[in-house]
């Protein structure tokens, strides 16, 4: 029915989560990895789990997020590898 | 020893896409969850517990056990974060700032130390002036955002939303107010004890409804067993039971965001943050 929606987010998907892991700057990956909160909780939408759907707009791109940047921001920026 | 790992994730993700070809497919009518377990849950929830929304009916009422325990491993990440990284230590240098005139004050004498008042005010040591614009904007803001976050706790049985995320919205609303303003600013109105007992509260009260359900004669959690506490609306006490439930959990869940955001942010401090 929303096949083509469903193609697009899960492209961005898999692009924001090898993006997250290649990505050098430490702050970079907690802003990805919010990204990628924000387009799994669209897909949750899509397939109707539409309370999934609120706590991973909340917990994980909202929340989780807030506090991987407090992590960043108390340790370095940089990865070693 | 990259290429290593490269191998054992690719193996890994190998493995787990080929059990996925065993599961049934997306909403298929003849998978056994959908032939058995859903069938009893959308046939029988709205007459047994009068809730429209059914997930906040199987997550508080038909499986409540586990919400319960949800809300107790929240709790513990909460305690888990203060007894790793609360550091009571005093810090060595402390700053102060001369209000009406905005002159800094350097103390390195861990000894000597300043009543802030109306006169000096306690400072981080990369303070910058805050922005009027960011002050005012979530001044005015963080107030919807509360409302907003009582709103989806209260609505969890009609619509989307629950205990769980009303609680982590809330909680981003005071953390949004030690961005926007300072880390001490909010532990001023919102102090370290309160978030404690708050936390332990929340888990309190699901404990307490479950156990009062037993004194009134029930199973534990058999919130039909409250009906009479409640003699005005014995129809609806499975939703009231539900409701009391999500307050509990959203209490939990507030004060414990905030705990571990003040504990990361402060490294255990409580002086300064983001």
């Amino acid at each position: 029915m929303l096949w083509p929606i469903d193609l697009i987010v899960l492209t961005f998907v898999i692009f924001c989560a090898i993006a997250a892991i290649t990505v050098r700057d430490l702050l970079g990956t907690a802003i990805l990895f919010s990204a990628y909160s924000f387009l799994m909780c669209l897909l949750w939408a899509v397939m109707g789990a539409v309370d999934v759907a609120f706590t991973e707009a909340s917990v994980g791109a909202g929340v989780s997020t807030v506090f991987l940047v407090a992590a960043v921001f108390r340790t370095s920026r940089r990865t070693k590898d | 020893m990259k290429f290593l790992g490269l191998v054992i994730v690719c193996l890994t993700g190998g493995l787990l896409l080929y059990g996925t070809m065993d599961l049934p497919n997306w909403g298929d009518p003849a998978s056994p969850a959908s032939t058995h377990l859903s069938d009893y849950y959308i046939e029988h929830i709205v007459e047994e517990t009068q809730v429209p929304n059914l997930v906040t009916a199987v997550l508080a009422d038909y499986r409540g056990y586990d919400t319960m325990f949800e809300t107790a491993v929240v709790f513990c990440a909460g305690l888990a974060c203060f007894l790793l990284l609360r550091d009571f230590r005093p810090g060595k240098d402390r700053y102060y700032r001369h209000i009406p005139t905005g002159v800094m004050l350097h103390f390195k004498n861990p000894d000597t130390r300043m009543i802030p008042g109306n006169e000096f005010e306690h400072m981080d040591k990369d303070w910058v002036p805050s922005d009027i614009i960011i002050k005012t904007v979530c001044r005015i803001l963080i107030p919807f955002i509360q409302i907003y976050a009582l709103y989806v706790v209260a609505h969890g049985d009609f619509s989307p939303g629950g205990g769980f995320q009303g609680g982590v919205i809330f909680g981003s609303s005071l953390i949004l107010m030690a961005i926007s303003y300072n880390l001490k600013t909010l532990l001023k109105r919102v102090t370290e004890k309160f978030l404690s007992m708050f936390a332990a509260t929340g888990v309190l009260i699901y404990v307490g409804l479950g156990v009062l359900a037993m004194i009134m004669g029930g199973q534990f959690l058999d919130y039909g067993m409250l009906a009479p506490l409640v003699p005005w609306d014995p129809g609806h006490i499975r939703a009231l039971g539900m409701l009391g439930v999500e307050i509990g959990v959203g209490i939990a869940v507030m004060s414990v965001m905030v705990i571990i955001y003040v504990n990361i942010v402060s490294e255990g401090r409580h002086d300064e943050g983001l």
